[in-house]
């Protein structure tokens, strides 16, 4: 059946387009304004006045650009060892980090837990999440000592709360209905978790984890900085010493194995999702 | 209206308030060992909630009691303790299949196992050889067990709904609860289907309650009719006894929406 858009039989006048709101108007322009109000305060306390530096400092630029051009590479051993040592704090804090996410995760789904489980399990989540990875470290290195283990575990924490908080959200957009059905055999509720629940957030889950993964080899290089261990401590050190050539060789060799761990992870999520 | 054995399912003063709306109000019926019964209404009669009262998936208002084999699982406003027993008993098929979609439909079958196997098995997955051949015999008598190793959700809806009637026989269930099952099929396998429960409850002896929105399949397919208009019981009795003066009483004077194929 075909009709006419606008029927002359029709003894009900059309309805107007919808038109925005004064009300809807003045919240955008308040918002709007408000952050540009924000941008305008903040110049001041961030001395975006002295940015012409970077081209007045021309000399010492020029100096750090030649040698950053002409690497040295006579310790390329000990650097290709120590971001073999991130790598492997990256993946061990990632691992740690899945094996209490997992649990916290399913604890702070609100479809599958009580309230009173989910409430308390988000603040840890939250709390977990809001101290930066490198504060972390240094609470680590006080308690476990200069080392890889304060940033495998700086890292395992860290990453625990975000990747908690990713599993939780990926459990509560599930369709119930598989669950209900697990439910309907009989099984007890552990069961409905594990065969309902799981096999509906598992890609997502590990697409997560290996993002994750990916980024921590970074945080990891950074957390060097602070003693944790790995390639960060020794690109600290040569910074120090104004050996900005070794710094080249170093920060070549981080560019590309993180590049390579990302375009291997990526490659795996594409094909998981 | 239960003949020899004990009830499937007794319901006593049943009712379920969402927010203002009473999806049941008052409803009290029972359905006894060996019936086929039709549960019809139109949409929001409360068909589907009385189903899902019976096998615990929502708690029902407090005063109203549900017995399943004679366990009582429904009382003052609360599921209780025996409900994983009674749900065990009572094979649940859904109009939207409700198999795990990324598990194959032979792991989805074997699911039926959870309620009876010590819990580190069946978390595990570790199935013993007696369930799992039970698994393939089932899909095998209704007909999918080809495609036992392929994901449900490859599977179309026909094949998917036989497998979840499967899982119910993997389950030992001595009755099925189906609600809207074949809703969301084509014709022809929405008639398997519905011969498939038949034949489980004619030569098997299952109980079996189907909520249908197609009257023409009650009659065709069900001995006992019971017909629900805003959360109450309107009709109750054989199939036979559904003539047009009585579909327009339950559905009012649409009612011919109500069949499947055009009305003979």
């Amino acid at each position: 059946m075909t009709a006419p858009v606008t029927s002359p039989a029709s003894v009900t006048a059309v309805p107007k387009p919808p038109v925005k709101s004064l009300g809807a108007w003045a919240l955008d322009a308040m918002i709007w304004g408000g952050v540009a109000v924000l941008l305008l305060i903040s110049i001041d306390a961030v001395d975006l006045k002295n940015v012409s530096r970077l081209f007045t400092n021309a000399e010492n630029m020029k100096g750090f650009a030649a040698d950053l051009l002409r690497p040295n590479w006579d310790d390329w051993q000990l650097y290709v060892s120590k971001m073999w040592e991130t790598i492997q704090i990256a993946l061990w804090g990632t691992f740690l980090a899945i094996f209490l996410g997992v649990p916290m995760g399913l604890a702070a789904a609100r479809n599958i837990a009580p309230v009173w489980v989910v409430t308390p399990v988000r603040w840890l989540m939250n709390a977990l999440r809001s101290i930066p990875d490198l504060v972390m470290g240094l609470l680590f290195v006080v308690a476990v000592g200069l080392g890889p283990l304060a940033g495998v575990l700086a890292i395992a924490l860290n990453t625990a709360g975000v990747l908690a908080k990713l599993f939780s959200e990926a459990v509560e957009s599930i369709d119930k209905g598989p669950v209900e059905g697990v439910r309907a055999t009989g099984a007890p509720k552990l069961h409905e978790i594990m065969w309902g629940v799981i096999p509906q957030v598992a890609p997502l889950w590990t697409s997560f984890a290996l993002y994750r993964f990916e980024s921590n080899s970074r945080s990891a290089t950074v957390l060097g900085l602070i003693g944790a261990g790995g390639i960060g401590q020794v690109l600290f050190d040569r910074m120090n010493g104004f050996d900005y050539s070794s710094v080249s060789a170093i920060v070549i060799i981080v560019v590309v194995a993180v590049t390579l761990i990302d375009m291997l992870s990526q490659a795996m999520r594409k094909r998981l999702l | 209206m239960s003949s020899s054995n004990i009830a499937v399912a007794s319901v006593r003063g049943v009712s379920k308030t969402y927010g203002a709306r009473k999806a049941l109000d008052g409803v009290s019926v029972e359905v006894g060992a060996g019936e086929m019964v039709a549960l019809i209404g139109p949409s929001g009669s409360g068909k589907s909630t009385l189903l899902r009262s019976i096998t615990g998936l929502h708690p029902i208002d407090p005063g109203g009691t549900i017995t399943v084999f004679g366990d009582v699982v429904q009382q003052n406003g609360r599921v209780t303790g025996a409900v994983r027993r009674a749900r065990g008993r009572l094979g649940m098929i859904f109009q939207q299949f409700n198999l795990v979609g990324r598990l194959s439909l032979f792991s989805n079958v074997m699911l039926g196992a959870l309620g009876r196997l010590p819990a580190w098995r069946g978390f595990f997955g570790l199935w013993p050889k007696a369930d799992r051949e039970m698994a393939m015999a089932a899909l095998h008598r209704v007909g999918v067990s080809e495609y036992a190793p392929q994901r449900a959700n490859t599977l179309s809806g026909g094949q998917q709904q036989r497998g979840a009637i499967a899982r119910a026989l993997v389950q030992g269930a001595q009755a099925i609860l189906a609600d809207e099952p074949v809703a969301s099929l084509d014709p022809v396998s929405a008639r398997k289907v519905m011969e498939l429960l038949v034949e489980l409850n004619k030569r098997d002896g299952l109980g079996v309650i189907v909520t249908l929105h197609q009257v023409d399949y009650a009659i065709r397919y069900c001995d006992r009719v019971i017909a629900l208009q805003k959360g109450k019981i309107v009709y109750d009795g054989p199939a036979t006894g559904l003539d047009t003066q009585r579909l327009i009483e339950i559905y009012g004077p649409e009612y011919e929406d109500a069949f499947w194929e055009a009305k003979a």
